[in-house]
């Protein structure tokens, strides 16, 4: 009987979105009388920071500092629609809906200015702090604060957008069954060190090491944020979660929350996280879905080094430590 | 039934309220005061996210009667800025990214200000073992670590 040292890796694609029956997510845009610029979207912010993605988005189409925006998530009843945030989808599927509806808005805001100015609309450029220039004459200017008021109170025009991205329905080639279900894929790789005590058969994570591949970072440290996270939920998923954790008899099962297992702060495994940046063709500024895909590699990551450390494959999660011991009983006994 | 009365200091201010008997300490001040910076997660005991201190004791507000708290100096997460500028934890907490949906946030923090109150410098093993009470299901807990050990730093800085 003996600590057993494993190492396993695994590597994943993962979908950005899903395709069940077509994925649209609307987006409408508008700025208040005072230049301030209002996102409304039903897609909700779970806390992996959504509405400062679709801030910075709206904010970089229209050319506006991202405290001019504010993101309105109230609402699915009356919001604009979207399939929901799942699936790693919000920031592609939102994030390229916001810029249709800002691209709009900001030719609207555009053509008031031209207007003001009395030049024409396509010699004009934002200068991302709050103006609107003429091209090569930077001089002559107009605050975008200015422009608003002109389009509410003297022009009687609307700066605002609509905004719509659709993923449409894929179906199946009848002869080959080949489908195309996303348009867009991020990737990871994860390594997982473990240590088994094959007399208990419990599992330790010693270090965890992630590479993944998200398109592009539209707020790095939010990235990071999710990653480090996902990593940790990964293993959780690997080790711990279940609602059914003492087979067979649901007698004894888990009534509530306080019988699901996840590791805390002082069951971590030392994490290591790698971001590359490979733009997506099709993503909002390049971006993809990194929110799920996070937490998956280190499962398979962790299944292989349990099988490096003690000979034993458990294809049924979590990797409890019953699993493993009855996995090693049924090896000793062939 | 007959209503309780109840007096505590509440992040500085005298609070009074009638409560019936049984009410938890988390029900008075969500429900009753209006402070919602305590949150309700599991309503057991487990999941620190409704953390309060009382008479400087970390304390579960979800499993304190609000009926024994008379007398009592309680503080909230709501209470720890001042007059608009952020407490260090607080700070640290934002700096580091250590919140996500923000659920298990101001538990995590009554924890850490507890911890570093009597610990103003305290070892990474000690961080830990004073979160441990508190579930976070977004961050992997280690931006959380970082947060505290940050204030710490920031707070050991100030006194220097």
């Amino acid at each position: 009987m003996a600590i057993r040292r494993g190492r396993g890796v695994a590597a994943i694609n993962y979908p950005t979105g899903m395709n069940l029956g077509g994925d649209p997510t609307q987006a409408l845009v508008h700025s208040t009388p005072t230049g301030n610029f209002m996102v409304t979207l039903s897609s909700v912010d779970l806390g992996q920071g959504m509405k400062q993605i679709m801030a910075q988005i709206c904010a970089e189409t229209i050319g506006v500092p991202t405290d001019r925006v504010v993101v309105d998530t109230a609402d699915t009843d009356t919001g604009p629609h979207c399939m929901g945030t799942f699936a790693s989808r919000g920031t592609h599927r939102a994030g390229n809906a916001v810029i249709q509806a800002a691209r709009e808005a900001r030719q609207v805001m555009l053509e008031v200015a031209a207007e003001e100015l009395e030049v024409n609309a396509s010699d004009l450029e934002t200068d991302g702090q709050g103006n609107i220039l003429v091209k090569g004459a930077p001089q002559k200017s107009i605050s975008i604060f200015d422009v608003a008021l002109s389009a509410h109170f003297k022009r009687g025009r609307s700066i605002s957008g609509r905004g719509m991205f659709l993923i449409p329905r894929s179906y199946p080639e009848k002869e080959t069954g080949a489908m195309k279900p996303s348009t867009c894929y991020a990737h990871a790789c994860t390594v997982a060190e473990v240590e088994v005590d094959d007399e208990t058969g419990e599992v330790t994570v010693l270090t965890v090491k992630n590479v993944f591949e998200i398109g592009r970072a539209l707020n790095p440290k939010m990235v990071e944020q999710q990653l480090v996270g996902g990593s940790w939920m990964g293993i959780s998923h690997a080790l711990y979660e279940t609602t059914e954790p003492y087979y067979p008899n649901r007698d004894h099962g888990g009534t509530d929350f306080n019988q699901y297992l996840m590791p805390g702060p002082g069951d971590l495994a030392e994490t290591e996280i790698i971001v590359l940046e490979r733009p997506s063709a099709d993503g909002p500024y390049g971006a993809k879905g990194p929110g799920e895909m996070c937490a998956n590699p280190q499962i398979p990551a962790v299944a292989n080094a349990v099988f490096d450390a003690v000979g034993v494959r458990i294809d049924t999660l979590p990797i409890t430590p019953e699993r493993i011991l009855r996995a090693l009983k049924a090896q000793a006994a062939n | 039934m007959a209503k309780v009365p109840v007096q505590f200091t509440l992040n500085g201010s005298e609070k009074a309220e009638f409560v019936d008997s049984g009410t938890t300490l988390l029900h008075a001040l969500r429900d009753k005061i209006g402070d919602t910076s305590p949150k309700g997660g599991c309503h057991q005991g487990t999941c620190g996210a409704c953390s309060v201190i009382i008479d400087g004791e970390l304390r579960l507000s979800c499993l304190t009667l609000a009926e024994t708290c008379d007398g009592a100096v309680i503080s909230t997460t709501s209470g720890l800025s001042d007059s608009g500028v952020l407490h260090p934890l607080q700070r640290a907490f934002l700096d580091t990214f250590a919140t996500q949906c923000g659920f298990c946030t101001p538990g995590m923090i009554m924890a850490a200000k507890v911890l570093l109150d009597h610990t103003p410098n305290p070892s990474r093993d000690e961080v830990v073992e004073a979160l441990s009470g508190n579930i976070c299901r977004c961050t992997g807990y280690e931006p959380i670590i970082q947060a505290v050990l940050t204030a710490a730093r920031s707070n050991s800085q100030n006194a220097a």
